[in-house]
């Protein structure tokens, strides 16, 4: 594929803490969607942050958009990625500014990159308002005005506003009811066609990644877990976290809820990683090689499927698969075999 | 499970906020050891309807009016010095952000320790009282030492529930006490909570926008729309064949895995 976004090997720390630990990752040129999945610490948002350069460097490893070197951009060039790449955060309301109306938030965007003149600027806010399913007259409102779910929607508009090819999607729906996310989900699908977008969707729950997604990413302290076509990736895991992953996700029906991976404690602390693998102490499959010897992320199974697990085949194969449904859950269990 | 009689129980609940309804509700009840879940979109009225239960409405200047009776005592008409004893005690509460629930410049445990005092404990039965509810939470009693940014959100949420668990309350309000934590540490969260009506007799009522976090709970459920239940029933029942077009419309916001169109790459 033509790669929109190329990271290879990219490393973030923070002091002590990897927060991104040798990441390399692709979006094509759009439609297209990445889904990165992970819980809170895994890295994911660093790395959202690292691809529209909100941080001031990298420890290592490089970010590439449309072939150039991403840190490396000065002056106009700058200028001209901040334009093609934008970020949409989970909570509107740390992105609005509170005192500005909708109309005058979006304009600023479209006048920091001289994209319309004053006469042909309130046309094209709202027709951006339109674009993300609210009404043109919400331009005069301030964003206390709006629910949760519009004011997500004129964050969206106003990334949209500079015609971007890449978009940075961090958790967009997680401060929002089902029903406000199941809305925003939608438009985002209708904007991929639409716009012709290439994004990164980052969230904990992969249940969102399915419908949206082509590739997914599964992180976990840092690293990729395993990564691949995002239905295989969901139907048959290579990796168990991505099997708990896919197990939290609360169901409605009963059936699907009853082989549950739920994991004992808590993701280990990034500035002291335990040595080999990092998820062998929560992990119900570990053997000792798992302590010692750290896994490369390597093909595994049908093409395209990467996983970092020694026992990533027997995994696919369905090992975790038969140990859950050997194990009825039980209410009340300690938390340290692992399965319940 | 038949709620019979019910531990807590609302009749005719009316709570106003600026002259405008925002609660209306004929009945609810909320058995022993029973799993109640209250759900609906934002601004459902899920929330007033909680905080009328705790008797704070008029704090956030609502007025209630009608009964809210906890094994037949009626609250609203109790002194707020008399719900003070009642509230945290016999009815306790966890909301969406643990972190609200807890100081930053003090230590968990001393949060918890001084809510266990002012309910009447000695000193030392308060620390053995925290220390043993910490470990029904699964969470290492020394972990009280830490103050609340040493704590995870998963952990928090427990130690909310660790103080529910030590004052012995009898009724769990729980204001959406997954929504701002991960799936996974969720699926932890409610297994816990369903661990404490089981071992623990706590009745739950739970209040939620994610009906298959009602699913996963709730023996009952009541779906609230503009302050109003649209339509109540047994939870396997209401989510499998919803009889109100609203409820089926909350369910088709669910994100299932693999339930979409899917992309092809």
């Amino acid at each position: 594929m033509t790669a929109l976004l190329e990271i290879s090997d990219l490393s973030v720390r923070f002091g002590p803490v990897r927060a991104v630990d040798g990441v390399s990752l692709q979006v094509a040129a759009g439609p297209f969607g990445l889904g990165l999945v992970g819980e809170s610490g895994s890295g994911k948002s660093t790395i959202g942050r690292a691809v529209v350069r909100l941080l001031p460097a990298l420890s290592g490893g490089q970010i590439r958009f449309e072939g150039a070197d991403v840190m490396a951009l000065r002056g106009r060039a700058l200028q001209d990625y901040r334009r093609a790449a934008q970020i949409v955060f989970q909570d509107p309301d740390n992105s609005l500014d509170p005192r500005m109306r909708i109309g005058t938030s979006i304009r600023e965007a479209l006048a920091a990159h001289r994209l319309a003149p004053r006469r042909q600027a309130a046309g094209r806010v709202r027709g951006l308002l339109t674009e993300v399913g609210l009404d043109p007259g919400f331009a005069s409102r301030y964003p206390h005005q709006l629910s949760g779910g519009q004011r997500q929607r004129v964050a969206i508009a106003r990334a949209l506003s500079v015609a971007p090819r890449l978009l940075v999607l961090d958790e967009p729906t997680s401060a929002l009811d089902v029903r406000a996310q199941a809305r925003i989900l939608a438009l985002i699908g209708r904007l991929r066609t639409d716009r012709k977008l290439g994004y990164m969707l980052i969230t904990h729950n992969v249940a969102l990644v399915g419908e949206l997604c082509e590739q997914t990413a599964v992180l976990y302290l840092g690293r990729v877990a395993e990564s691949g076509p995002t239905g295989e990736l969901l139907r048959a895991p290579a990796h168990p976290y991505t099997v708990a992953l896919r197990t939290a996700v609360p169901e409605i029906d009963a059936l699907a809820r009853r082989s549950r991976l739920v994991l004992p404690g808590e993701p280990p602390d990034a500035a002291s990683p335990p040595p080999g693998c990092v998820f062998h102490p929560r992990c119900p499959l570990a053997v000792p090689r798992c302590r010692t010897e750290v896994p490369a992320l390597r093909p595994a199974g049908p093409p395209g499927r990467l996983v970092a697990c020694h026992r990533g085949e027997e995994v696919l194969r369905g090992a975790l698969g038969r140990a859950l449904s050997l194990t009825a859950p039980q209410t009340g269990q300690a938390l340290g075999s692992g399965l319940r | 499970m038949r709620p019979a009689p019910p531990r807590l129980a609302i009749r005719d609940l009316q709570v106003r906020f600026g002259g405008r309804p925002v609660v209306g509700i004929a009945e609810f009840g909320l058995g022993e050891a029973e799993i109640v879940g209250l759900a609906g979109e934002s601004g459902s009225g899920k929330s007033m309807t909680t905080l009328a239960v705790l008797g704070l409405a008029p704090t956030v200047g609502a007025t209630v009016r009608g009964s809210i009776q906890l094994d037949g005592l009626e609250l609203t008409r109790l002194s707020q010095r008399a719900l003070r004893d009642i509230r945290g005690r016999r009815i306790a509460a966890i909301f969406q952000s643990p972190a609200t629930a807890f100081s930053p410049v003090f230590k968990v445990g001393s949060v918890v320790l001084r809510a266990l005092r002012l309910h009447g404990m000695s000193r030392a039965d308060a620390a053995d009282a925290a220390a043993r509810a910490m470990r029904q939470v699964l969470l290492a009693p020394d972990l009280l030492d830490r103050y609340p940014m040493q704590l995870s959100g998963g952990q928090l949420q427990r130690v909310a529930i660790a103080l529910a668990l030590a004052l012995r309350a009898e009724v769990l309000l729980a204001d959406e006490p997954t929504s701002a934590l991960d799936v996974t540490v969720q699926a932890e969260v409610l297994e816990l909570l369903r661990g404490l009506r089981e071992r623990e007799g706590m009745s739950v009522l739970l209040i939620s926008h994610d009906l298959a976090v009602v699913a996963e709970l709730c023996d009952r459920v009541a779906i609230m729309r503009a302050g109003r239940i649209v339509e109540q029933g047994p939870a396997s029942q209401v989510l499998s064949a919803p009889r109100h077009e609203y409820t089926a419309e909350l369910l088709a916001a669910v994100p299932r895995i693999g339930a979409g169109p899917g992309v092809t790459g």
